[in-house]
């Protein structure tokens, strides 16, 4: 799920709007008579979700059951916390927690400031030519492929790359970036941060341009310079748009993106690159533990379950704002 | 806001000052000369590909190709386009994206109209069983048995259905029907218009902006999708064009890792102009198709995010 996915959510229940036709009292019986048209429209995207999502879902149960390829989807026979107990005693397990654990809090310290700065900057341009320049130009890494990114990444950093040959003029040696574990979750980030800051603006423009004119000429009335408008008006105008990604990227935390991190790393980089979700690739379907693997997705699914949650309980506590 | 009257940004309101103080005008270079930088810091990935594209193997490996082609050829070029794999794997990827924003978009657009509907018994629950599935997914290993014990390994199915429903993009589109005007439904159902008339002679004919930025966003995604193939398909004439590129980087890598343990040499660069072709090709329909689409897409994320 990414940022702009996440807030739809929270704006959804806010906004309502007179419908179409008045409520309709009555029972179900009544419902589906009257609207067995919209009815019959749900029901391929219904048995979708209930294949496609629900299914899977419910395929977890084989965290807990005995695996057999070519039997039930289900799994087999009970063999309780098995596998539970398999990963918690697993080094190597806590090994790739860790490092999970290491780049989403680098993500999320980078990859969730960039934007809310981006957005203030382009939000003091008046220039409009050069404002929509610059928004086409960082919009424009969010539709890459993530095997492209990771193909522009390799060639930067090759030996010969750009990176090597600036280091080379400054006196440096070149390094082979990505075959060295210190660099990876650098790396990582620096090549999240550049598909992602300008596509996050999105959501905050939208919210700047919501924010009152009143508000501004009322604070420069009261002698307020930029930068205190900046901060008393600007700021408190997104603030409901921050909490709310903030929150959702709380809850990806330990999401980090699998696809590219399976693309970028190396056996050489395992010890720092190494997360959750490639770690149960590895297991599950390259060495065919399948209920191990299962059973560590599912705890990482549940984790970040219970992330979103308590972020949003916090937030509801604290400053007002949730997602539900 | 109505959507047809789009309120002043506050830049220009806030441009009716008569004079700036000089520590503004000192922001305002700086704050352009940033995201000048970083314009160029986005762009600069791209052109080095270009540049790569058009230059000779060994200009490239002795580091010498950065914003501008040197030993200028179309050779590259010609070499991808005379490898039969290349296109083979790009058509898959046409019939996949075809195929798979076609279904996505059937499922997507009567599933909100559905959603959009406020007097509807049980909305509340088909809104929950879809955005639950934001929050809580199934995982990879399950994902991967079920596509296994329905038969779809190795067929374009396991490639084309798993993604064919976004919660997100039924969101946006929710929002989107739930913003039309009211009346003309209304009407049209006084008239005795069906409700399948409505949705596909008033409904649709009123949604084209938010349709194209959701075809934009389906396409892009099955365009770009490189790991469900890569999970599920082992025959390489279903390989769609991301996973040939993805094996051309892995192989070059895996060559380099090899090489820099065995001699402390290095060999990373091999076919790195036929792999920035590649992903130029690739890059290509998107960049043709981004700017026109562009307003689109833009105005329909602001729609579900911005209220009334």
């Amino acid at each position: 799920m990414t940022l702009a996915e996440s807030q739809q959510v929270a704006a959804q229940e806010s906004a309502p709007r007179p419908a179409v036709l008045k409520p309709r009292p009555g029972g179900w019986k009544r419902a589906l008579k009257r609207d067995w048209p919209l009815y019959s429209l749900a029901i391929a995207p219904l048995i979708f979700l209930a294949i496609f999502r629900y299914l899977p879902m419910l395929g977890n149960v084989i965290a807990f059951r005995r695996f057999r390829a070519g039997g039930s989807i289900f799994g087999d026979e009970w063999v309780g916390m098995l596998y539970v107990d398999m990963f918690i005693h697993d080094p190597a397990f806590w090994n790739v927690f860790t490092n999970t654990a290491i780049i989403g809090g680098m993500t999320l310290v980078v990859c969730f400031p960039l934007p809310i700065i981006l957005a203030l900057m382009l939000n003091e341009v008046r220039r409009t030519h050069f404002k929509r320049i610059v928004q086409s130009i960082s919009y424009l890494p969010h539709f890459l492929s993530v095997v492209i990114v990771v193909g522009m990444v390799y060639q930067l950093l090759s030996l010969q790359g750009t990176v090597n040959q600036i280091a080379e003029a400054f006196g440096g040696d070149a390094v082979s970036f990505l075959q060295k574990p210190e660099w990876f979750r650098f790396i990582y980030v620096a090549s999240e941060a550049w598909q992602t800051v300008g596509w996050g603006t999105i959501l905050y423009l939208a919210a700047l341009t919501a924010v009152d004119d009143q508000l501004y000429e009322a604070s420069r009335i009261d002698g307020a310079n930029r930068w205190q408008q900046t901060w008393h008006v600007t700021i408190p105008g997104i603030r409901p748009t921050m909490v709310t990604l903030l929150i959702l990227n709380i809850g990806n935390f330990l999401n980090v993106g699998f696809e590219k991190v399976l693309l970028l790393y190396n056996p050489m980089t395992y010890s720092t690159g190494d997360v959750i979700s490639t770690y149960l690739y590895r297991v599950g379907l390259v060495s065919n533990n399948l209920s191990y693997a299962a059973a560590i997705g599912l705890f990482q699914a549940i984790i970040g379950f219970a992330m979103v949650m308590s972020a949003n309980y916090i937030s509801k506590r604290l400053v007002g704002t949730s997602l539900w | 806001m109505a959507p047809d009257a789009p309120r002043p940004a506050p830049v220009t309101a806030r441009t009716s000052r008569i004079k700036d103080s000089t520590s503004y005008k000192v922001f305002t270079v700086v704050n352009m000369t940033v995201l000048v930088l970083m314009c160029a810091l986005m762009l600069y990935p791209f052109i080095m590909l270009l540049a790569q594209s058009f230059s000779s193997a060994g200009a490239i490996n002795a580091g010498k190709v950065n914003l501008f082609p040197v030993d200028f050829n179309l050779d590259t070029y010609k070499a991808v386009a005379n490898n039969s794999n290349f296109w083979r794997t790009y058509g898959n990827t046409v019939v996949y994206t075809l195929i798979g924003t076609t279904i996505a978009m059937v499922l997507t657009t009567t599933y909100a109209y559905v959603l959009s509907k406020k007097h509807l018994k049980g909305r509340g629950l088909l809104i929950g069983i879809a955005v639950f599935t934001m929050f809580f997914n199934g995982g990879i290993v399950p994902n991967y048995v079920l596509i296994s014990s329905l038969g779809m390994k190795n067929t374009m199915w396991a490639v084309i259905l798993p993604p064919a429903l976004s919660v997100f993009n039924l969101l946006v589109m929710k929002a989107f029907f739930e913003n039309l005007p009211n009346e003309l439904e209304e009407a049209a159902h006084i008239d005795g218009l069906s409700w399948f008339g409505i949705f596909f002679r008033i409904v649709m004919p009123l949604s084209k902006a938010v349709i194209a930025t959701m075809v934009l966003f389906y396409s892009v995604q099955y365009w770009n999708d490189w790991f469900a193939a890569f999970l599920y398909l082992d025959r390489t004439d279903l390989f769609p064009v991301t996973l040939f590129l993805r094996n051309l980087i892995a192989g070059a890598s895996t060559a380099a890792s090899e090489g820099a343990a065995a001699s402390g040499s290095t060999v990373s660069d091999i076919n790195a102009n036929i792999q920035s072709v590649t992903m130029i090709l690739i890059l290509i329909p998107i960049l043709c198709v981004y700017p026109f689409v562009q307003r689109y897409f833009v105005s329909g994320i602001m729609l579900g995010s911005v209220k009334g």
